[in-house]
């Protein structure tokens, strides 16, 4: 008997969650720009609020075309359902606030994207979430972090900027162990490069921003849920495992099972925090999408050719890409990361800050400014701009040195990116 | 909501989609697949819950979070779901199953007429046999048969997608609700199926309305293997459903649940 045959990445990329319009024929992804949408009579407007039948109600909650984006997501990153949502940061808070209130606990990476780290350390305090920040790589650390209060364990799969690889298997039991899910930041990977939840990942999000769109031209941010864990049985979920009184009394482990997550996140997250993504940005995320597998291909080829190149220049101290040898993570890599680490990595220039500013003003490809996984190349300096709100020792804790540089390496002919690099570094070198 | 009571001993658990059980209402109890729980329900249960019956959606035993060992024969769930309506003091039941479920309501309505005042019988056939490699597969705890169960159930439509409810992806939904199954619940339902061979001589015995729902996608159950059961219960409705596998529940939740309003 043949092996089930199911679609696979490529033909997901440009299929999954859409069928033809049945009205117009349409092949594109219509965009629904409305804000609601009509009841056919009172009977079923009265269906649709009580969760009695599936459908749209009004685009804060969900939107034909955004439900597009999510299914394709959720079908890319193998997971039961999606949420997608105005931002990355929109997808981190809406699953932060899903999990838990005043009094949880969170125990993240220290290496996180800095919007992350600056949500969990400073502004969810002032809302009575607190999070213990821990060295990646520090697994005893991270286990003795868990206390009765914790609810989550948050990491990325490739950290930011230093290119830690996470060991999602061994962290993943870290947190199961505990009784708690594991919830992975995959946008820097992509789900072409990894699938988080095929290793033990609970919840994986995106700042479909960057490699889902690769257009630079949206922002946006989806949650995706493997439906695996058991939150009834961890007994610490009281949002997915009792009646809520939002909706009707519902039980959503009970009655949605592998769903509870992904429903409870759009019934009450997106209904009373509000962070909708609109159709029209969903669309340009969709066309993204398409190109996915192409373009990442493409960005991992152009990227570990910048970083050999990089490797070999005087005026680099070191450079933190996973796919060399001389990356601390490069065994791990190979392994959770088979078709490469991505395209965005750091490096080091000697002679620090001086040194950097020098770098960054003599490129012409490389655009200086805050964003990454774009299909044109970019570069930034950490800790002028994505991480400037952290002090020099929690510069020091997260990796990052003052003359740090990370690019996010674009699909413009490599050649070309390496005659701009070139003088840049010398100029850098020079002083 | 959900309630759960007790049947031989053990725990049963179930949804009543969202309003509480109550015996002196029309019960409706649906009764899930191999291999599956309540939750593939969920949008059917809160419609009739709502609209003036009294709604069971129960996890047979040894699935879900009901307690005890899976039963080993169709007969032995149907008699099961006697004993079920008796802990609940129900004298009577509308039964809504999907394919080993809806054989268990066929089983059921043919021996105990007088406990089933109705049958939705959606995604099954006069016989249900599995592969045997499927059944090897099954017994090994392979996630092979886990794997043809999704992919010769879902249809190929919903394989690619456009699910009516926003952001779920089917595929996946099927196959985290299969890993979850305790050891020996899949061999268990589906060696059942494919010993039952009784659908034909339970349908003559059948005396309440009947619908039949099936997907003409359906290659699990397919449309044609169901025709001879609904020709030899008179007055039985057939719904086929377009674009729809085996999993019309999930797949086409709102046609299913018209043609089981019409009956349940």
């Amino acid at each position: 008997m043949p092996d089930a045959k199911f679609l696979k990445f490529d033909t997901l990329a440009l299929h999954a969650g859409q069928q033809p319009d049945p009205v117009t024929g349409a092949r594109a992804v219509p965009i629904y720009q409305t804000t609601s949408y009509v009841f056919r009579d009172v009977e079923h407007a009265a269906s649709l609020f009580n969760l009695e039948v599936g459908g749209h109600i009004y685009s804060r909650i969900s939107n034909p075309t955004v439900a597009v984006l999510e299914e394709r997501v959720a079908a890319l990153e193998k997971g039961t359902g999606a949420l997608a949502v105005a931002s990355g940061q929109a997808a981190l808070h809406i699953a932060i606030a899903t999990l838990m209130g005043q009094g949880g606990h969170i125990v993240a990476s220290a290496s996180l994207y800095g919007g992350s780290r600056n949500m969990m350390g400073l502004t969810l305090p002032r809302f009575g979430i607190t999070t213990t920040f821990v060295d990646p790589r520090d697994h005893d650390g991270m286990r003795k972090a868990i206390r009765p209060e914790t609810r989550l364990v948050f990491g990325e799969t490739i950290g930011n900027p230093g290119g830690e690889v996470l060991d999602l298997p061994a962290v993943a039991r870290i947190a199961h162990d505990a009784g708690m899910p594991l919830m992975i930041d995959n946008t820097f990977a992509s789900p072409f490069l990894c699938n988080p939840l095929e290793h033990g990942a609970d919840i994986v999000m995106h700042s479909a921003t960057k490699f889902i769109g690769g257009h630079g031209i949206a922002i946006a941010g989806v949650l995706v849920d493997a439906g695996r864990f058991d939150w009834r049985a961890s007994g610490k979920f009281p949002t997915l495992t009792e009646p809520y009184a939002g909706y009707h009394g519902i039980d959503f482990f009970a009655e949605f099972g592998p769903q509870a997550f992904i429903m409870r996140a759009r019934t009450e997250g997106l209904r009373d925090f509000g962070p909708a993504l609109s159709p029209q940005n969903a669309f340009y995320l969709l066309q993204g999408l398409e190109t996915l597998p192409l373009r990442v291909r493409q960005h991992v080829a152009n990227a570990q050719a910048v970083a050999t190149f990089l490797s070999t220049n005087p005026a680099v101290e070191r450079v933190h890409h996973p796919d060399l040898p001389s990356h601390p993570d490069h065994a791990l890599a190979k392994k959770l990361l088979p078709r490469g680490s991505g395209s965005i990595f750091a490096f080091d220039l000697k002679g620090g800050r001086e040194a950097g500013k020098r770098f960054i003003e003599r490129l012409r490809l490389f655009s200086h400014l805050a964003n990454v996984g774009d299909a044109k190349s970019l570069v930034i300096h950490p800790a002028s701009t994505t991480h400037a709100q952290l002090t020099a020792e929690q510069l020091a804790a997260t990796g990052i040195g003052e003359g740090m540089v990370r690019l996010s390496v674009g699909l413009e002919d490599v050649d070309d990116l390496i005659d701009d690099l070139t003088p840049a570094l010398r100029a850098a070198h020079k002083g | 909501m959900t309630t759960t009571f007790t049947v031989d001993g053990h725990d049963v658990f179930a949804t009543t989609g969202g309003v509480d059980f109550d015996p002196a209402k029309p019960v409706v109890v649906f009764l899930h697949g191999a291999g599956f729980d309540r939750t593939t329900w969920r949008l059917q249960t809160r419609w009739f819950a709502n609209h003036g019956r009294s709604v069971l959606a129960v996890d047979l035993p040894g699935h879900g979070r009901s307690g005890g060992a899976p039963l080993s024969s169709i007969a032995a769930m149907a008699d099961w779901v006697s004993r079920l309506l008796d802990a609940v003091g129900v004298r009577q039941a509308a039964l809504v199953g999907h394919s080993m479920g809806g054989l268990v309501s066929l089983d059921a309505a043919g021996r105990y007429p007088d406990r089933v005042r109705a049958l939705g019988l959606c995604g099954i056939a006069g016989e249900m046999p599995v592969h045997p490699e499927m059944l090897e597969s099954a017994k090994a705890g392979t996630s092979k048969v886990r794997e043809l169960m999704t992919f010769w159930g879902l249809g190929r439509a919903l394989q690619i997608g456009g699910m009516v409810s926003p952001g779920l992806w089917l595929t996946r939904e099927s196959l985290a609700v299969l890993d979850k199954a305790a050891p020996g619940v899949i061999h268990n339902d589906l060696a059942a199926c494919n010993a039952y061979k009784d659908a034909p001589a339970r349908a003559a015995q059948v005396t309440c309305p009947v619908t039949f729902v099936c997907g003409d996608s359906d290659q699990m159950t397919p449309a044609a293997k169901c025709k001879p059961l609904a020709a030899a219960i008179a007055g039985s409705r057939m719904t086929l459903l377009k674009a729809c596998g085996h999993f019309m529940m999930v797949e086409r939740p709102d046609e299913t649940l018209d043609a089981l309003k019409a009956v349940a």
